[in-house]
């Protein structure tokens, strides 16, 4: 068989074996023992889940629980406000990745702080940096740098670059966090529904299989790592579900056409050039997580916009609305019908909460593509 | 809630979906009340249903573009939401409002665009303004157009689609957007995008002839079809099930999409238009639609199951809302 | 969680290492930082992640998904062949012998 690039996505969304798999699943799952809680990490996972309407093919005793690999929806309100501050300053233009612009800080949006006279600018890759500064020598580009272990290795080649073509008005904010910490950390608590894992797929095709290693060892959990297409997650299912079956707890990849289990080794010397893992990052809705996220090493930090700027950056850590449940969303113990808010006064466009305004967001991803039984 | 909570006016609220929607009610309905105005529809049917009249601004960038350029578009864009209320393009106003500094040669060239278009439709210009302000004072040039068209077909309203009507679209979606967006500054794409920017007058001059109930009709501009048929089922107050796999979409403008993290179902359109008729006429309609476009499809139909909302139906059995599209188009990211 | 898109690469440019990728009929430029010297070439599959290619698609585990794929239609159609069989054999307008 020749390979066309179509086949690489419409063979993973052929409709009639996504019935098969669905008809295939159904009747696995009539050998389990127990219902079973299958968290998928990633945000773009929830939106495929949402948006083929995956969940209507499964049976009942298969449930998915979102979890928190959305980078917009687990960063901190204060840190937003950073952004927010940064963007006002004269002379700075503040760049970052497109969803970023919407999410609400305690002073506002990026898009608020654009109505009002900031210059801010949305990239499509950090790459594009270089051209701003060199068309504007007079200001500071501040990278608004976001985003899991797929994302972090892309700032780093910017960094690169930075240094090599002494570009001497690029700065970073850096907001880099990995997801093993945070599958611990929901872990540890120990009202967790969890059972099994889908591991995120872009994030292992940079980082490799080898980081969910000690899930199945350790924590006794069955990952699979799936790919994007709602065949992989379907088959990814199957598979969670015949290793229940056959008692079995490993870890294993779905997505082998992309993902290896040492992952892509040049990226991840080039973060290991410029990033150190911080001890601690508050995670909105999680809090305190421990070697969750990363700063750039002390030789680069006249780089760092967040030690530049210190003096004017808040400090202050700024909790959710008290009707918000962001947090037990992300931890997956709630469902967000289960928000008092959901769909009336948070909508996508008065967001109370993150994962409201991220389209890779659980709400957002509910709300967007209706959930209709 | 009558009141906007945002204290400045951002550019979602320009999208042609739910902000704007809200901006243009709560802000502009809300004072100029009148029972004409708020029908919503493309054209507003005036002097006793004798005339239809609308008005648009054009502020598109780049200005040239693959399949156009803003003088085409304007002229288009005005005759073709005259054309959507079953009226004849006969009257134009313009006025522009041009950057210091702008070539007189591209300007020009835009007026030799909208002279063309004008011929297409069979309508001409009858008075018009200029202003030119200084640099900075406006992205190179605005165009507003405002249009007399003459009532051929009454009863063309977004209000009076009925249950187990058909929703037939004219040809594939989201060409315009997709276009645009790949030529803009900052995204550097390069493809064989094209804009399906084109007067619709002459196949609706053909439709009309043909004596068929015609229930609604609507481009799909700003918003998309998404737009469209979000606003058909509040107005006639009935559920819209659209068959996904029916829906007519480039394989250019998928690759963008996923790109992008776009729906097609959300793009601009500015030579795209929906039908919704009874059953009967469907097959009918149809026909003539695809003796000017191959894409022509029916997409989906009317049903009582979900007041006022619109569900896309995938082709593997599970189903989902299709809302209104809100905030401005951004790519997805991690 | 990371948008990122399977497309191929038309060309190669040693000098900026940077690679041309087309997406269905759209073409960019992508940059090749992240992969190791050499490791890709033109026709590869590759995923593109906000500009830059992150990895080279292996083809032949894309043929083994797309066969099984296959295979499971294959099964369900002789499955379903089967069953249209044993209800036309079980029919009790059938006349036999």
């Amino acid at each position: 068989m020749d390979l066309s690039l179509k086949d690489l996505y419409d063979g993973f969304r052929q409709a009639d074996v996504i019935k098969e798999y669905a008809n295939l699943i159904t009747n696995k799952s009539k050998l389990l023992s127990h219902p079973i809680n299958i968290m998928e990490v990633c945000g773009g996972h929830t939106h495929t889940i949402m948006k083929y309407g995956l969940k209507q093919l499964l049976p009942s005793n298969i449930h998915f629980i979102h979890g928190p690999g959305c980078p917009v929806c687990v960063m901190p309100k204060e840190r937003i406000d950073h952004a927010f501050v940064l963007a006002m300053q004269k002379d700075v233009i503040l760049v970052t990745l497109g969803d970023m612009i919407k999410v609400p800080g305690s002073l506002g949006s990026l898009q608020d702080a654009r109505s009002n006279g900031a210059d801010v600018r949305f990239v499509y890759s950090p790459l594009d940096c270089i051209k701003i500064a060199n068309e504007n020598p007079t200001k500071k580009i501040i990278f608004f740098a976001i985003g899991f272990e797929t994302t972090t290795p892309m700032t780093s080649a910017l960094i690169d670059q930075v240094i090599k073509k002494d570009i001497n008005n690029i700065l970073f904010h850096i907001n880099h966090i990995t997801v093993p910490e945070p599958m611990k950390a929901l872990l540890d608590d120990p009202t967790n529904k969890i059972d099994a894992f889908i591991g995120p797929s872009h994030v292992s095709v940079i980082s490799g299989s080898k980081i969910y290693a000690e899930f199945p060892n350790k924590y006794h959990k069955p990952v699979v790592v799936s790919g994007f297409e709602p065949l992989d997650v379907m088959q990814s299912v199957l598979m969670i579900i015949n290793q229940f079956i056959e008692n079995r707890c490993e870890l294993e990849v779905e997505y082998s056409r992309s993902v290896s289990y040492h992952g892509n080794i040049t990226a991840q010397n080039l973060n290991n050039k410029y990033f150190e893992t911080k001890d601690k990052f508050r995670w909105r809705g999680l809090g305190d997580i421990p070697k969750s996220a990363l700063k750039l090493k002390d030789t680069f930090s006249h780089l760092d916009a967040e030690i530049l700027f210190n003096e004017i950056l808040p400090t202050q850590m700024i909790d959710d609305h008290k009707l918000c449940i962001c947090g037990e969303i992300l931890k997956g113990k709630k469902d967000p019908k289960d928000c008092k808010v959901f769909g009336t006064s948070c909508k996508p466009n008065t967001p109370m909460g993150s994962c409201m305004v991220s389209s890779e967001g659980a709400c957002a991803a509910y709300y967007k593509y209706g959930n209709l039984k | 809630m009558n009141e906007i909570i945002n204290k400045n006016v951002t550019l979602s609220m320009g999208n042609g979906g739910s902000e704007n929607n809200e901006l243009i009610s709560k802000i502009f309905y809300k004072a100029f009340k009148n029972e004409i105005l708020e029908k919503s529809e493309d054209a507003a049917i005036i002097e006793n249903g004798k005339l239809a009249f609308c008005t648009d601004s054009f502020t598109i960038s780049p200005l040239i573009f693959n399949g156009g350029d803003i003088g085409k578009i304007s002229i288009c864009g005005t005759c073709n939401d005259l054309a959507m209320m079953g009226a004849k393009p006969k009257y134009l106003s313009i006025a522009v409002i041009i950057e210091e500094g702008f070539s007189i040669n591209l300007l020009t060239q835009i007026v030799d665009s909208i002279k063309k278009e004008l011929l297409i439709n069979d309508a001409i210009i009858v008075t018009g303004d200029t202003k030119v302000v200084p640099k900075g004072s406006v992205d190179q040039i605005f165009i507003n157009t405002t249009g007399i068209g003459e009532v051929i077909k009454s009863g063309i309203s977004a209000n009076n689609i009925e249950s187990d009507d058909v929703i037939i679209v004219s040809r594939d979606i989201g060409t315009h957007g997709a276009t645009i967006f790949a030529q803009r500054e900052g995204i550097e794409l390069v493809s064989d995008l094209k804009s399906d920017c084109a007067s619709l007058y002459p196949i609706i001059k053909e439709l009309l002839s043909q004596d068929i109930k015609i229930n609604a009709m609507r481009d799909a501009t700003r918003g998309g079809i998404a737009a469209v048929l979000n606003e058909w089922a509040k107005a006639s107050d009935v559920c819209i099930e659209i068959d996904e796999d029916q829906i007519p979409v480039s394989e250019e403008v998928k690759g963008l999409c996923e790109i992008l993290g776009f729906e097609a179902t959300s793009l601009a359109n500015e030579g795209t238009f929906l039908i919704a008729t009874n059953k009967e006429n469907g097959s009918r309609i149809l026909e003539l639609l695809k003796t000017f476009n191959s894409n022509a499809s029916i997409i989906g139909k009317t049903t009582n199951s979900y007041s006022k909302k619109v569900i896309l139906k995938s082709a593997w059995g599970t189903q989902t809302f299709l809302e209104m599209p809100t905030g401005e188009l951004l790519p997805r990211i991690c | 969680m990371c948008l990122s898109i399977p497309s191929r690469v038309t060309k190669i440019d040693y000098k900026n290492n940077t690679a041309t990728i087309d997406t269905m009929g759209i073409s960019r430029e992508a940059s090749l930082d992240l992969m190791e010297e050499n490791s890709i070439q033109i026709g590869d599959f590759v995923l593109i992640h906000i500009g830059f290619i992150m990895n080279k698609i292996d083809e032949e585990d894309a043929i083994i998904s797309l066969n099984t794929y296959r295979e499971i239609l294959d099964a369900m159609d002789a499955e379903e062949r089967q069953k249209a069989i044993l209800e036309s054999d079980n029919c009790p307008n059938t006349t036999k012998g």
